[in-house]
């Protein structure tokens, strides 16, 4: 069977995957890609709203900037994610918006002058500034406290993915499309490469690497009623878990979407409500702000979606034969704006439902939305169980989301990821240390293990059928490890799920045929979806606590004395039928914002002994550094800016308002 | 009212596939019939899919997003190219005739490479962004646009590659290096961004790629 060199592997052509194969390219690296489907067709091209960066150029936004940014992300993380990554990817993103603008990606741009907009239900007359005309706008989104979403229309992860796609190009990497990695070649301690099955001739072979990234985007169809993409399966977070060594962070920590189409989940974008849209209820009576005074429609994702199950379980949805329901309402932004800010919205309600949404009401319920755990790394994107293997975007856990990810923060953790992952990735390469010894009796024995499992699959005389173990699967994630969770409803998924798995080792195929066979890739994505739906629910079990999207009705209370935390997965043995879980503390002494109310959602938490403590040390900081300007103070709350690569740092420019002096 | 008369009454679909697979020559082209019962709202990305997991497991097509985004569905229904995700079965006649689209690598029953044939015309145009130097201050504020000129662009680039232009197009079947449809937007784009946008950053000079048959299509806009 045929071996591949390169430096570095990429697993994923997404906007992640891409931009880190251009950084090491750049950096004289050879990198090659392997993707499920052309890069421009995947799920990044989704990314509807925006992309956070505070970039504070529309009037809505001023004042923004890094600590603003820093803040929301925390609090809308429900204080689980790491901080110093925090840090390092809001100082970034205003960069990564920059670049992509000068790769050609045609922000929305702002034009100088009055215009009318709605907020808070209400048209209002806003003006912009003529220091900001023709800069990159910025709309309103949730769990923000400034406009800070630049946005192309409502395709900004398009017009994204096809500048970067384009650049790829540019840059000369090889991207091999309808290639699927189905295993992590590595000796225990280090990651060699990964075995890669070619789903048009069904012929497997490896690739050697240097460096060895997942950047294979979440695992949405872990779900029934997802907005994600059919190939946002887990399975790229699996081939992590498979090695035994390397872990998986926080998958218990799934968000759901407020505004999924009913009923087929496909996405409506957060930009709705950023823009003024409304939830109703059945009687046509606007309810989030009964349940949230704060922030209403534009509380975060976790706090609306529960909201709205709330709503529903009072009988205020919409009846239906398929369900219950409630709806979107954007009649009030007016065709106009519709049809030039919201477009894809007007033609998915044009093409799925045959409704005008200038005119008509969107139904709408929460779906699964986005994966906030993925392959634990370090700062660097580095997996701390196996030297070598990286992981960036979506699949992995760097740790910017913590429970809940903030919209806009998806698409722009995928750019700001692969730039700074890729220029670690490229650290990693120039080292001495970083060269590998493998014998090709080491790849042989991988790829050896793949075919025979795929033998087995196809010749072995199993008598499960894949589709129906994966559509149970997603029928129990659904029901069982949905928006509320509890410890009795939970521990039912988990036997469900274990005896699926046990199930799944006894798959067989009634199409036999090794080549471009959907039967055959089902099988063992099943198998490998079903661990990670493990990772899911018992994580999910075991955590008694509710954070950001992780909610148990029967620990309604956010418990930073006991799971200020972050759960770490593995799976040591094949043979295994549960995860094994581990905790990995957070430092409440290291946090710049040590964990506190929100803003909005639950008001009542159990405050960590520490929290105090470190709150006392902050305010002494301050006053200590009385009249410092903000990036003093900064570095002396929580220093990051080491961290970052050489060429990534640097203070953003922002222009200055003449009424705003000359301040920073 | 009875019960029998309450439930709603669905049509029996016939979808009929051209199948074809490159690699077992063997089995010659053919076309195979499927009947379903049609649900409510369904589109052929439903009925494929109910397809696959109750008839026939071996039947291979391509969706990605299902939502109209991503381009991958592009097929020919009944005779005309379009995207199978977002077209509604109720919109079709109770026969549907599914084949895939032409000009494309065929790999399989309804899937084609649109991929390698998308990459092969960039890599031909090179409609991309060509940077004067490697390396943009990205400290600095951007470089201003029209926001009227960004729409524009917008509009342009709206294009999801998904090949209907393609399968569509007469003209690629007599000459296998038309760019078709898609690559004369993917020009017009570029010029778009590169003459009017990055005025100062990049000059008509330093865009390789664009000949001088293309510049003058684009002249005659």
């Amino acid at each position: 069977m045929r071996i591949d060199y390169t430096d570095v592997l990429v697993i994923g052509g997404g906007l992640a995957g891409l931009r880190a194969a251009i950084a090491a390219k750049r950096r004289g690296h050879d990198a090659v890609i392997l993707s499920l489907v052309p890069p421009k067709r995947s799920h990044s091209a989704a990314a509807a709203g925006g992309m956070q960066a505070s970039l504070a150029n529309v009037i809505e936004a001023s004042g923004d900037n890094e600590d603003v940014h820093f803040a929301d992300t925390v609090r809308g993380g429900d204080w689980g994610a790491d901080q110093e990554v925090v840090r390092m990817f809001v100082d970034t993103a205003p960069k990564a918006a920059r670049e992509l603008a000068a790769w050609g990606v045609p922000w929305t741009r702002v034009q100088q002058g009055n215009r009318e907009t709605v907020i808070n239900g209400k048209k209002v007359v806003i003006s912009e500034s003529k220091e900001a005309h023709g800069l990159i706008a910025q709309r309103n989104f949730g769990g923000t406290s400034k406009w800070r979403c630049a946005y192309v229309s409502d395709s900004t992860g398009h017009a994204m993915i096809y500048a970067v796609s384009d650049q790829t190009i540019a840059a000369n990497i090889p991207v091999r499309e309808r290639a699927e990695a189905i295993a992590l070649i590595h000796d225990g301690g280090h990651c060699f490469g990964a075995v890669v099955r070619d789903l048009i001739s069904g012929e497997l072979y490896a690739y050697v690497a240097k460096a060895t990234v997942i950047a294979t985007g979440g695992a949405g169809r872990l779900y029934r009623v997802t907005t994600n993409a059919v190939i946002c399966d887990g399975t790229g977070a699996a081939l992590a878990l498979e090695t035994g060594q390397a872990a998986l962070g926080n998958m218990e920590a799934i968000q759901f979407h407020p505004t999924g189409l009913f009923p087929s989940g496909i996405l409506i974008t957060e930009g709705c409500r950023g823009d003024g849209g409304l939830l109703r209820d059945a009687d046509g009576h606007r309810f989030m702000p009964d349940y949230e005074p704060e922030k209403k429609e534009l509380a975060s994702r976790d706090v609306v979606s529960r909201d709205m199950l709330d709503h529903v379980k009072k009988g205020k949805g919409v009846k239906t034969r398929l369900g219950d329901h409630l709806w979107l309402d954007i009649t009030l932004l007016g065709r106009a704006h519709i049809e030039r800010n919201l477009r894809d919205v007007h033609e998915i309600c044009r093409y799925f439902l045959d409704i005008d949404p200038a005119k008509d009401l969107i139904p709408v319920m929460p779906a699964q939305h986005y994966t906030m755990g993925g392959v634990r790394t370090n700062f660097k994107g580095e997996s701390q169980g196996l030297r070598g293997l990286f992981a960036v975007g979506e699949a992995s856990c760097w740790d910017i989301h913590g429970f809940n990810r903030l919209g806009g923060n998806s698409v722009a953790e995928t750019v700001v990821a692969g730039m700074i992952v890729g220029e670690f990735i490229a650290d990693f390469c120039d080292r001495v240390d970083s060269d590998i010894t493998i014998t090709t009796s080491l790849v042989h024995e991988f790829l050896g293990r793949e075919q025979a499992r795929i033998d087995r699959l196809a010749d072995g005389g199993g008598s499960e059928d894949a589709s129906r173990l994966q559509q149970r699967m997603q029928e129990v994630m659904t029901e069982k490890v949905g928006v509320f969770r509890d410890g009795r409803t939970l521990a039912a998924a988990v036997d469900e799920l274990q005896r699926l798995l046990v199930r799944s080792r006894n798959i067989g195929l009634r199409n036999r045929s090794r080549g471009a066979n959907p039967e055959l890739a089902t099988a063992y994505r099943t198998q490998k979806m079903l661990k990670v739906a493990l990772c899911v629910a018992a994580g999910a079990l075991a955590r008694t606590e509710s954070r950001g999207a992780h909610h148990r009705e029967d620990f309604p209370r956010r418990d930073d004395a006991k799971w200020l935390n972050r759960t770490l997965a593995t799976w040591p043995n094949e043979a295994d039928i549960s995860p094994t879980l581990k905790y990995e503390p957070l430092d409440v002494m290291r946090m710049e914002l040590p964990p506190g109310w929100r803003g909005y959602g639950a008001k009542d938490f159990i405050p960590n002994p520490g929290s105090a403590r470190r709150s006392a040390e902050i305010e002494a900081i301050k006053q200590k550094l009385a009249g410092a300007d903000r990036f003093t103070m900064q570095a002396a709350l929580m220093s990051y800016e080491q961290l970052l690569p050489a060429r990534l740092r640097g203070r953003n420019e922002r222009i200055v308002l003449p009424s705003e002096g000359a301040s920073p | 009212m009875t019960e029998a008369t309450q439930a709603p009454v669905h049509r029996q679909l016939t979808i009929n596939v051209l199948r074809y697979e490159p690699r077992t020559p063997e089995r010659p082209a053919r076309m195979e019939a499927f009947r379903i019962e049609e649900a409510d709202g369904m589109t052929l990305y439903i009925a494929l899919n109910e397809i696959r997991e109750t008839l026939d497991p071996s039947l291979n097509f391509d969706f990605v997003c299902r939502a109209g985004i991503c381009g991958s569905c592009g097929m020919l229904i009944n005779g005309r190219p379009g995207l199978a995700c977002r077209t509604l079965t109720k919109d079709l006649g109770p026969n549907i005739n599914l084949a895939p689209l032409p000009a494309f690598e065929l790999i399989s029953d309804l899937s084609v490479n649109t991929g390698k044939w998308m990459r092969g015309m960039s890599e031909r145009l090179q409609t991309w962004i060509h940077a004067r130097q490697q390396e943009v201050d990205l400290c600095r504020l951007e470089e201003r646009m029209d926001p009227a000129v960004a729409e524009q662009i917008y509009e342009l680039d709206r294009c999801i590659e998904c090949g209907c232009c393609i399968g569509a197009c007469g003209t690629v079947q007599m000459r296998k290096d038309f760019v078709g449809a898609v690559g004369l937007n993917k020009i017009a784009a570029s010029r778009r961004s590169i003459f009017v946008v990055s005025k100062s950053a990049w000059t008509p000079g330093e865009v390789p790629g664009l000949g001088g048959l293309f510049v003058s299509i684009i002249l005659m806009r």
